[in-house]
């Protein structure tokens, strides 16, 4: 099977390394390996939502010229934001051909860009090009009992041209978890926003919104809340620190990257997962085979 | 023109006939202009002499170091001599390279809008823009591979619309990754050694109490590097 040029974005080579590594190991262990494309640049972390302001879709685009130099179709990415603002751009520059043309003649030291990049996130690829049966067969370790909330936030459904989901009822990740066996809980904060970054000026801010997602999560009965956003993941990381709740079983709930379970699931062995994972699987999962 | 072996350029809007085949700081002593700044090594290594110069009917802004760029017909050029660029302060043996350092040290690197400006602008041919994206991602070994060949001109600083001082941030870089991961070489130690023992104390007390006239003639006949082959007199312009 062929390879995925992979769009890595700056957070997956810094804090959410254990992110990429896993992502890294599960497309290996379904016979698509990604691929990092040679160079990138930072996506433009967020989408300018000015008319005019082109300037600002450039960092895209140029990733967007190195892919086509790799040969490729499709650019998957595992960060919400890269994903968002990647694919946005991605949109517009392919349905503007006097924008494409503009923004090929400013970067004239590189080949044009000819609009035909599709930008997908992992789950998209999961769910979209390997399916969930193929994902389900390939597990060596059934995360059975194992209750998850899966966490989407804002970028990875909202807007919804480019949303990868139902924006207000998303499942993508819940079923990506459940194909590998865990039990996903519905809970009523799975498209709420983690106050992002907020997180910078006003933490306290970007703290209570995410407080308020874990405890909605724990509520609902979840071992963990799975995320596809190092921000997301940072910021309900942050709130861990502070008690969800009174009740002492809800203080235990944990955050992971989907794709930490999926490696799980998929038979990393220890060493390949973080204490956490390793500390989730010896606590939560009941299935035959458990770490 | 009236002579052809003279090619006409504009040094800070001013006409001048300058001979051809000539470097633009050549060019510039040549129309009379004497350097105490803006030149150094005549070489190509110091980073002195940055230049920017737009030819006569050309949208585009040329980025060369006067000691190496040949004048060409219609070039309109000036010198940018020093880039006010702070750098930031740091104790390297107090820093720790696994963190996001250079981002700290430099924030304005999370400006960068991949515009390729400074890659453009390098006359080093240094792709710029790749490093301060390594730099921002925390990758100072890449950083620092990339940013190797940089002379600190500023010419990058100079052009970049988001105000990044990209050659302190590669500097710096390349300071965190020798320090990190690369060797300490041998011959560097070697001769630390012979510093400290006082091996060349003798020679510099010579040199430090030598009279003007000695280090004059000492001057004329330092060998600087050793020529492979015997070379023909180089085509000094002499007015």
């Amino acid at each position: 099977m062929s390879t995925l040029a992979y769009f890595p974005g700056c957070s997956l080579k810094d804090n959410a390394k254990r992110f990429e590594d896993t992502a890294f190991f599960v497309m290996e262990k379904l016979g698509t390996p990604l691929e990092e494309l040679e160079t990138w640049n930072c996506c433009g972390t967020v989408y300018s939502l000015a008319d005019d302001d082109l300037m600002h879709h450039i960092a895209s685009v140029r990733n967007f010229v190195r892919a086509e130099e790799a040969g490729s179709e499709d650019l998957v990415t595992l960060c919400a934001m890269c994903y968002n603002t990647l694919a946005r751009v991605a949109d517009r520059i392919h349905a503007d051909d006097e924008e494409r043309t503009k923004i090929n003649a400013f970067m004239n030291e590189e080949p044009d860009y000819e609009g035909e990049i599709r930008v997908r996130h992992l789950l998209q690829v999961l769910r979209d090009t390997i399916g969930w049966d193929a994902l389900s067969e390939a597990v060596v370790r059934p995360l059975n009992g194992l209750k998850i909330a899966a966490y989407y936030g804002c970028t990875l459904v909202r807007p919804k041209e480019t949303g990868i989901d139902d924006m207000e009822r998303p499942v993508v990740m819940a079923d990506a978890l459940e194909a590998v066996g865990a039990e996903p809980v519905a809970f009523p904060f799975a498209a709420e926003c983690c106050g992002t970054y907020q997180v910078v000026d006003e933490p306290h801010l970007a703290l209570e919104q995410s407080n308020r997602i874990l405890r909605s999560a724990a509520v609902a009965g979840a071992d963990v809340v799975v995320t596809a956003c190092p921000l997301c993941q940072h910021n309900l990381e942050q709130a861990l620190a502070v008690p969800v709740g009174e009740v002492a079983e809800l203080n235990e709930i944990q955050v992971v990257y989907f794709t930490e379970l999926l490696a799980a699931a998929l038979g990393a062995d220890e060493a390949q997962m973080s204490p956490i994972v390793r500390g989730i699987l010896s606590k939560g999962v009941t299935a035959e085979g458990g770490a | 023109m009236a002579d052809e072996k003279l090619t006409q350029i504009y040094i800070m809007g001013k006409a001048y006939d300058v001979p051809i085949g000539v470097t633009i700081m050549d060019a510039m002593e040549y129309a009379g202009y004497r350097f105490i700044r803006g030149a150094g090594c005549r070489s190509g290594f110091c980073g002195a002499c940055g230049t920017v110069y737009r030819k006569a009917g050309e949208y585009r802004l040329e980025f060369v170091l006067a000691c190496q760029e040949m004048v060409e017909e219609g070039m309109y050029l000036t010198q940018l001599p020093f880039t006010p660029a702070p750098r930031s302060d740091y104790v390297l043996d107090e820093l720790d390279p696994n963190e996001n350092v250079l981002l700290q040290h430099y924030p304005e690197i999370a400006r960068c809008v991949s515009c390729n400006t400074c890659t453009k602008a390098c006359p080093q041919e240094i792709e710029v823009m790749d490093y301060i994206q390594a730099a921002l991602r925390g990758d100072v070994a890449r950083a620092a591979e990339l940013s190797f060949d940089c002379i600190a001109c500023g010419l990058c600083a100079m052009r970049c619309p988001a105000d990044i001082k990209h050659y302190h941030v590669g500097q710096m870089a390349r300071r965190l990754h020798s320090k990190a991961d690369l060797p300490i070489p041998e011959h560097l130690t070697a001769r630390l050694g012979q510093l400290d023992g006082g091996t060349f104390d003798e020679q510099m007390d010579a040199l430090a109490g030598a009279s003007l006239d000695e280090l004059k003639a000492k001057y004329a006949e330092r060998v600087i590097e050793k020529a492979e082959a015997p070379e023909a007199a180089t085509e000094e312009v002499t007015t």
